[in-house]
């Protein structure tokens, strides 16, 4: 017998695409939220082969990015990405300072995709790899640092 | 019908596998049900470049958000700490940070010596000779000579200090201040078949080099090379009795969905300190109305988590990050209670090497550190790998208002009603945490942080499941015996954390699986003598 599926969360895929004016809107957020930089040889966030990342990552959250994104809309009086790029500044940190979880799906989102990007690594200084399996090196240090701590009396009670 | 079965094992996690081992040797034929997957090292998400989208999806700490089919839904709205754990072999052990202390000699006698809650009716010297045991078979690496500790002797050296454990140490030492390399089950050699660890950035969602202990890779082989059967994807839906009030088998859910009953003469739940309340609770017959050994009322109650106080900054030098284990150091300064003090009991500070990289900029973002806009790239660059922070973990005591029930909606996939956790900060955790972030600031201040911020307590810091089925020599006070055999019901037996007194202030799977040890020994033992029943 196979009881019938409950649900776990209120996080489960929607495996909806985003509409084309819902996708226009993320990237010009994801563009507004972390531009590309010369300085840092890095592209931005709203770059052709991350945000198609960031679309097919949406999963789970599809559903919190889509209230997120119509929220946009509403601050923005219309089309988010139809607005010039400093007022797209100004209504996304209004967005930001309004908070709740859609908020922080859209954000979590765009920063996942955009950090792992190879480009984006080495312009951290960050080898584009995972982790396993070559790993760190994390230095032994000076175990001399522990001298004063050894010179101590028991002080646990018994 | 499955055949009877000398002990029926529920759950695969720290205490069960440590139980499934040990009494692997009394050639008795032992079974174990585990509701999840085994892991393979492949799964991990160390593998791949998407390491850190994985920790919010199917490596996630929550299973509410984790949401995998073999993972059960908990309401955990009316808690400010949310639940957090994993369902496979291996149980929690698979995404622990692997911080492996000691409860102390105190910590059993909290009554006598600061007259709150009550005393463990098992002490330190008793267990001692099973932490030992427990840390050969775990694989625990660290450095003996802890003037916090009695003596004990890690069979491995610790871990590296780091940049970052080197920084937090200078600035302990200026402030005369207790740190120690913490205890870690994280091989620093090759050891048992195990490589040593190579620093895949934080382990918490499991290691791929095998060189976090986790009982899949430790207790299990050699609990299966012994004879011990385990049998996954076997959600127990309730422990049945018989019509002299023994405990009979198992009724669970197998792979396919199908209902199943497994005999057995001896039971033992491991399934937490969440999911072993939810089960007995869910094990309701005419003898036990309310819930399996639950005759008193406790079964669920004393609910304790540990509320943790996180405090962080940022260095000018470049620290750890996530380059090796997030724990490396911890301090016990203020662990002891203090009359001057307005707490009673105390807590560990925990010392973390540093944030993964992402984590940190969605952290950061969240906090409104990191700027949207051209700034982004020069605010980011200024926080990675640059973050310290220590945590105090808060010894919290037992209170019966805090505590797991069943939720009278929400239901897994098998559709067995789900756990509902009602709890609350006491004062004395309140006054706690404030004092634990005024040190740590105190700490990060002489250390040179900067953006000094804090969250108390974690949300999804319910890492420690505890006082749920509590121990006691009182029948009326306790739900199992010193020796972890339920009052109620005497071929039942529990070996997790819901038997716990108090919760001392430290991670606890060292303790829960000493204790394991020790019950099963007490089981072993009792059965030769002709007592286990008395």
């Amino acid at each position: 017998m196979r009881a019938v599926r409950k649900t776990m969360s209120p996080h489960m895929p929607a495996n909806i695409p985003l509409t084309a004016a819902e996708a226009r809107d993320l990237r010009a957020f994801a563009g507004t939220m972390i531009p590309a930089s010369e300085r840092y040889d890095a592209p931005g966030a709203d770059d052709e082969a991350i945000f198609a990342e960031i679309v097919k990552s949406l999963g789970r959250d599809r559903e919190d990015i889509g209230l997120a994104l119509r929220r946009l809309t509403v601050l923005a009086g219309g089309a988010f990405a139809d607005l010039p790029a400093e007022r797209r500044l100004v209504v996304a940190n209004e967005l930001r300072a309004e908070g709740g979880l859609p908020l922080a799906a859209l954000t979590r989102v765009i920063l996942l995709c955009y950090y792992r990007d190879d480009r984006v690594m080495r312009s951290l200084g960050q080898e584009p790899r995972p982790p396993f399996p070559l790993g760190h090196v994390v230095e032994q240090g000076d175990w001399s640092l522990l001298d004063p701590v050894k010179k101590r009396a028991p002080f646990y009670r018994r | 019908m499955n055949d009877k079965v000398d002990v029926l094992i529920i759950g695969s996690g720290a205490s069960g596998a440590a139980a499934a081992w040990s009494l692997a040797d009394s050639r008795m034929r032992i079974l174990c049900l585990e509701q999840g997957d085994w892991v393979k090292p492949t799964d991990y998400p160390s593998n791949g470049r998407d390491w850190e989208e994985r920790l919010f999806t199917d490596f996630a700490i929550n299973p509410n958000r984790r949401a995998r089919e073999t993972d059960y839904p908990i309401n955990d709205a009316n808690s400010p700490i949310k639940v957090v754990n994993f369902n496979g072999v291996g149980g929690g052990t698979i995404m622990y940070t692997a911080h492996y202390p000691r409860l102390k000699p105190a910590d059993f006698k909290v009554r006598s010596l600061d007259g709150v809650a009550d005393d463990w009716p098992v002490d330190y010297d008793t267990l001692d000779p099973f932490f030992a045991e427990n840390d050969r078979m775990m694989g625990v690496s660290g450095l003996a000579g802890d003037p916090g500790y009695p003596f004990h002797q890690p069979p491995m050296p610790p871990m590296p200090l780091g940049r970052t454990g080197q920084h937090i140490g200078r600035a302990m030492n200026k402030l005369g201040w207790h740190w120690w390399p913490s205890d870690s089950t994280i091989a620093t050699e090759d050891y048992e078949g195990r490589g040593r660890c190579i620093n895949l950035g934080h382990c918490t969602p499991g290691c791929a080099q095998g060189a976090k202990a986790s009982t899949d890779i430790t207790y299990w082989p050699a609990a299966i090379r012994a004879g011990v059967e385990l049998r996954t994807r076997c959600r127990v839906r309730e422990i049945t009795l018989d019509e002299n009030g023994m405990a009979s088998g198992a009724i669970y859910y197998d792979a396919r969905g199908e209902e199943q009953f497994q005999p057995a003469e001896l039971v033992i739940v491991a399934c937490n300190g969440v999911g072993t309340p939810r089960l007995l609770l869910n094990s309701q017959s005419g003898r036990f109305p309310n819930g399996l050994a639950n005759s008193t009322d406790l079964v669920g109650r004393n609910l304790m988590f540990h509320p943790y106080a996180y405090t962080y900054g940022y260095v000018d030098e470049e620290m750890d990050g996530n380059r090796g284990p997030i724990l490396c150091l911890w301090s016990q300064e203020f662990y002891e209670t203090d009359k001057a003090r307005d707490f009673v009991r105390g807590y560990t500070f925990q010392i973390n090497r540093g944030t993964a990289s992402i984590v940190e900029a969605i952290s950061s973002t969240a906090a409104g550190r990191l700027p949207f806009g051209e700034e982004h790239h020069a605010v980011y660059r200024r926080l990675l790998n640059h973050r310290i922070g220590l945590s105090a973990i808060c010894e919290d005591l037992p209170e019966a208002h805090n505590r797991v029930t069943l939720d009278p909606v929400l239901k897994d996939s098998n559709g067995i009603p789900a756990p509902r956790i009602d709890y609350t900060l006491s004062d004395n955790s309140r006054r706690m945490m404030a004092h634990g972030i005024a040190h740590a600031t105190q700490v990060l201040e002489t250390a040179g942080a900067r953006d000094i911020s804090t969250e108390a307590p974690i949300l999804n810091g319910g890492w420690h499941l505890l006082g749920t089925a509590r121990m006691g020599n009182d029948p009326g006070r306790s739900v199992v015996n010193g020796w972890g055999r339920c009052h109620d019901v005497k071929n039942l037996f529990i070996v997790d954390g819901s038997i716990w007194v108090t919760s001392g202030g430290v991670n606890p799977t060292s303790t829960i699986q000493a204790l394991s040890l020790w019950i099963a020994d007490n089981i072993k033992r009792r059965a030769a003598d002709g007592t286990l029943f008395d």
